[in-house]
């Protein structure tokens, strides 16, 4: 290996923390935002739903792009210094998965039976009741919407490289990472980068699949 | 039942928590006016020795450098809007056009190494007799043998440019290609598709090992390639870190650095990647 066993523990560190970062700020909004799309009737719903399902298939470096012309010093958001931090790359992330958790969680509240909506309803459940009862209900689609939203941000490069700049010791993600030691022509190193990356999302997915799983409906 | 929904709920709020701990940190720390962002050419980081002096630049002056590595022509766009506070770069024409303009407040002579035009052991288009770089530019359109061109605005890339114009060819048919990648890749397809390319001596010598090519035409006085740093003035960005771009134009042209860039690569690759030039006058 070219580096230090050191660096890659903290390469493989800061791409949890990005994605983590990323993943959670995704469903804080996505869940939500997802869950009103499905129950809610306005006019221009279907518009904002065909928004969401493009968002679904964003290329990460059109958000990169976009994210970099935000945060350069020269953009309107220049003097938070953000660009080139792993913040920047938390950010464009979001972007990416946001849709696809919103698009996701909306296609798991919709496949509810409407019924059991307006039976909780008639059962005298408060909004949070229903809120929650519905959740549970459709946790098996939901998690598998957190898995395709944290599956979209551990595997894009594009926008990590843009917005992050792949600065050593700093923005270095293990995707960047085996860019670079692709184009320098280590590819024992890239391999490895490669497979710790694999590593890692079988493990965070495996968790994921374990919760999914683990309590069947009874 | 009840103890196994206890425990499942216990390890998803102890998943939760970890979560959201590990989710916390990038929000944090994030100093500003310690940083010192560093747009510059896929060869310094290519080869290695960015990761030799970014550290030791780090360590000396307080400093936290961020090295951006692009293609020249996009450091100096980067250099231009102020969106990085120092420049190292390589394309001496483009670079004099930048201070003309105002962008830059201080301009020095770092190091050179030079260009090569590399190819397939087979040498298709003879390039290995040609008597200048212009000759064997000549000699492989005139062939029509595959050259791959990085495509990208670097300095290799106007470098390039400019032997075609001084071989009096236009670069066009299937026979050029464009790899729109950094150095590495580039040789790294070159080297895939028997093709020739013009690279700097650092990465290929840097590279050598993975690639099936060959060094065909060398020291050709125009082929020199020459590194300046260059401190974004701060008159038209006052955002710029200048305190911190003069620190690392100061270190690179230091003494101790510049023996440094002497010695890098001398043990790996038998003959040094750079060579010092700090303070002399240029030609």
């Amino acid at each position: 290996m070219m580096f230090h066993n050191r660096e890659v523990w903290a390469i493989t560190w800061l791409t949890l923390e990005v994605t983590f970062a990323a993943t959670l700020l995704s469903l804080i909004l996505g869940i939500p935002l997802g869950t009103w799309l499905a129950l809610t009737a306005f006019p221009g719903r279907k518009f904002l739903m065909a928004l969401v399902n493009t968002g679904m298939g964003l290329p990460p470096v059109v958000v990169g792009l976009f994210v970099c012309l935000m945060l350069w010093r020269s953009g309107p958001l220049g003097s938070l210094h953000l660009i080139y931090t792993p913040t920047a790359i938390v950010i464009a992330q979001f972007v990416i998965a946001c849709p696809i958790i919103t698009g996701l969680t909306v296609s798991a509240i919709e496949q509810l039976n409407p019924r059991l909506r307006l039976q909780l309803l008639g059962l005298g459940a408060s909004r949070s009741q229903l809120l929650w009862t519905l959740w549970r209900e459709a946790r098996l689609p939901l998690l598998a919407a957190v898995m395709a939203g944290y599956g979209g941000v551990i595997s894009e490069v594009g926008a990590s490289m843009m917005v992050g700049g792949n600065v050593r010791g700093h923005t270095r993600v293990l995707t960047t990472a085996t860019v670079l030691e692709t184009s320098k022509g280590n590819f024992a190193a890239a391999m490895a980068l490669g497979m710790l990356l694999l590593l890692l999302a079988f493990i965070v997915n495996g968790m994921l699949t374990h919760l999914q799983q683990r309590r069947s409906p009874s | 039942m009840q103890k196994r929904s206890g425990h499942v709920r216990n390890s998803a709020w102890m998943l939760t928590a970890f979560i959201m701990f590990v989710a916390c940190r990038p929000w944090v720390c994030q100093g500003a006016g310690r940083e010192v962002i560093l747009a510059t050419t896929t060869s310094t980081q290519d080869s290695g020795l960015l990761d030799v002096l970014a550290p030791l630049f780090e360590k000396k002056s307080g400093y936290q450098v961020k090295v951006i590595a692009v293609g020249t022509g996009q450091a100096l766009k980067m250099g231009e809007r102020g969106d990085a506070d120092v420049l190292l770069v390589h394309a001496p024409e483009a670079e004099v056009e930048f201070m003309k303009a105002g962008h830059g407040s201080d301009r020095r002579l770092v190091m050179h190494n030079d260009f090569i035009i590399v190819g397939p052991k087979g040498d298709p288009a003879k390039v290995k007799g040609a008597r200048s770089a212009a000759e064997g530019f000549h000699r492989i359109a005139a062939a029509k043998a595959t050259f791959f061109s990085r495509g990208d605005e670097s300095g290799t890339h106007k470098m390039e440019l400019k032997l075609w114009r001084a071989a009096k060819v236009g670069p066009e048919g299937g026979w050029y290609q464009q790899s729109g990648q950094g150095m590495g890749a580039t040789l790294k397809i070159a080297s895939e598709k028997s093709a020739y390319t013009l690279t700097d001596r650092a990465t290929y010598l840097a590279l050598r090992k993975n690639l099936d090519l060959r060094i065909l035409l060398e020291r050709d006085a125009p082929l020199l390639n020459i590194y300046h740093v260059i401190v974004v003035s701060p008159k038209k960005h006052p955002g710029t870190n200048l305190r911190g771009a003069k620190a690392f134009a100061d270190f690179m042209t230091a003494k101790g650095t510049q023996r440094l860039i002497g010695k890098f690569g001398a043990d790996k690759f038998g003959q040094p990647l750079f060579f010092p030039d700090a303070g002399k006058r240029e030609r």
